[in-house]
């Protein structure tokens, strides 16, 4: 069973429905003593990180996930500010430390003129879109996803300063290299929406359900 | 760099798909669920759902329309007509929308933009504008489906909009619409320099060609079009082979 963290902020929706089309049995829940008898977590998210940082502090669900991670080693997957959240700190609005899995900082993209194909261009942040993977040979899904590396994101931040040892994909946003995949033990984070990202995020999504640390 | 998006937008009213000339001679075109998975199966990357029901108990079928899409299609979902409220905003979002567009209630309540961005994150809070040329040669934002003029300039509105909190603007020409004779270049260029969001243009396409063009002339992040994927007379996935044999990176 999967448990799909909810903490108010996030496209939950989205996330379980994607689980039932492929089969993956999961229970969306804000209770620890239900999620506990999950054995993988799904920590999704659609916000601002001081938001996010204040409710799983208030609630206590921050120490809970830290515990399951570390001491029970609970396989996790941070999906777009979930995935900010497995890093050290974000500096959106302010300062905030993440959950400190993965050694990493959560910064501001910002609409720098940068040149493309002898072109100046503004760059649109947020990145909304669908943006190509580039993904690292050892990734396991790099065979069955390399002929559509396509995902869609959706974000204004991302994360810098993070170990090259646990990037599974990134992708190129004008002068951004945009940490995708990221990979650390038994913690798993994606920038972009699996669950919005048509086959390919599927794929991935499945990947986590029934291969991931098995 | 991201790649260019193709767009279906589907009308809907009292839970079915539908198709018609400014209001008049509206004809059922089908299930929002089978066509959205017909989409989907094209590579669509996104879809649009325009609620034209004037009615609260349409305003609840829209909700479980886009649950029921949301379940079976994994791909993008944006849904605008007649939002006003953060409460409906939210019903919609927690329902397996991503994304919803604001129209006539933002040109009379501007802080609705601020409100949704702050509460759901400008990634969420698209902008649709609905603009017409005028003698002078500006263009004016139009609401309520099109029927009043706001005098509302709308590059000036464009701006201010996305300096609110919106992520994205979804550009209709409505002097292009129904024409087509191609997406509104002028218009979609004079709004696309003033805004660093990505630009969904609409109205106008009529053949293959118009999509390649208006991404060639930088004019657009993304096109939308509604009757000429309905009635099959281009899918999707010529659209995208015709902009790839063109060298634009699409999915």
């Amino acid at each position: 069973m999967i448990g799909i963290i909810d903490y108010g902020m996030g496209n939950l929706h989205s996330v379980a429905s994607a689980c039932a089309y492929l089969g993956l049995p999961a229970l969306i829940s804000c209770d620890p003593n239900e999620l506990e008898t999950c054995d993988k977590l799904i920590l999704p998210g659609v916000g601002a990180f001081g938001d996010m940082e204040k409710i799983l502090r208030e609630s206590g669900l921050d120490k809970w996930i830290i515990r399951q991670v570390t001491e029970k080693g609970t396989p996790l997957l941070g999906i777009c500010l979930g995935m900010q959240a497995l890093f050290e700190k974000s500096y959106e609005f302010g300062e905030y430390d993440g959950l400190g899995f993965m050694e990493g900082q959560v910064v501001a993209m910002e609409p720098v003129r940068f040149h493309e194909q002898n072109e100046e261009l503004t760059l649109p942040v947020p990145q909304i879109g669908w943006n190509r993977l580039h993904i690292s040979t050892d990734f396991p899904l790099y065979e069955a996803i390399k002929d559509d590396p396509y995902v869609y994101f959706d974000h204004s931040y991302y994360a810098t300063r993070w170990n090259p040892a646990d990037l599974a994909a990134y992708a190129q946003y004008g002068p951004y290299v945009v940490p995708a995949v990221v990979i650390r033990n038994n913690v798993m984070g994606c920038q972009f929406h699996p669950e919005k990202s048509g086959t390919t995020g599927l794929k991935i999504l499945e990947w986590f359900g029934r291969e991931f640390m098995r | 760099m991201l790649t260019k998006r193709i767009i279906p937008c589907l009308d809907v009213r009292d839970g079915k798909v539908v198709k018609g000339v400014h209001f008049v001679g509206i004809q059922e075109v089908g299930d929002p669920v089978e066509l959205a998975k017909k989409y989907n199966d094209q590579r669509a990357d996104e879809l649009v759902f325009l609620d034209i029901t004037a009615t609260w108990q349409g305003r609840k079928t829209m909700v479980d329309v886009v649950r029921k899409v949301a379940e079976q299609v994994f791909i993008p979902l944006t849904v605008g007509g007649g939002i006003s409220s953060i409460e409906q905003i939210r019903d919609l979002l927690s329902n397996g929308a991503d994304k919803i567009s604001l129209n006539s209630a933002a040109l009379d309540h501007p802080e609705l933009i601020e409100q949704a961005a702050r509460a759901y994150g400008s990634s969420c809070v698209v902008l649709a504008i609905d603009a017409k040329k005028m003698p002078d040669g500006t263009w004016h934002c139009f609401k309520a489906g099109g029927r009043i003029d706001t005098g509302k300039d709308a590059i000036e509105w464009a701006k201010e909009g996305t300096r609110l909190g919106a992520g994205e603007i979804l550009l209709t020409s409505m002097d292009a619409d129904g024409t087509k004779q191609g997406f509104d270049l002028e218009l979609c260029k004079a709004i696309k320099k003033e805004v660093h969001v990505p630009v969904i243009a609409s109205g106008g396409c009529g053949k293959l060609e118009d999509f390649a063009q208006v991404f060639e002339e930088d004019a657009a992040d993304a096109a939308l079009a509604a009757s000429l994927f309905h009635y099959d007379e281009l899918s999707v996935v010529d659209v995208k082979e015709d902009l790839k044999r063109k060298g634009i990176e699409v999915r």
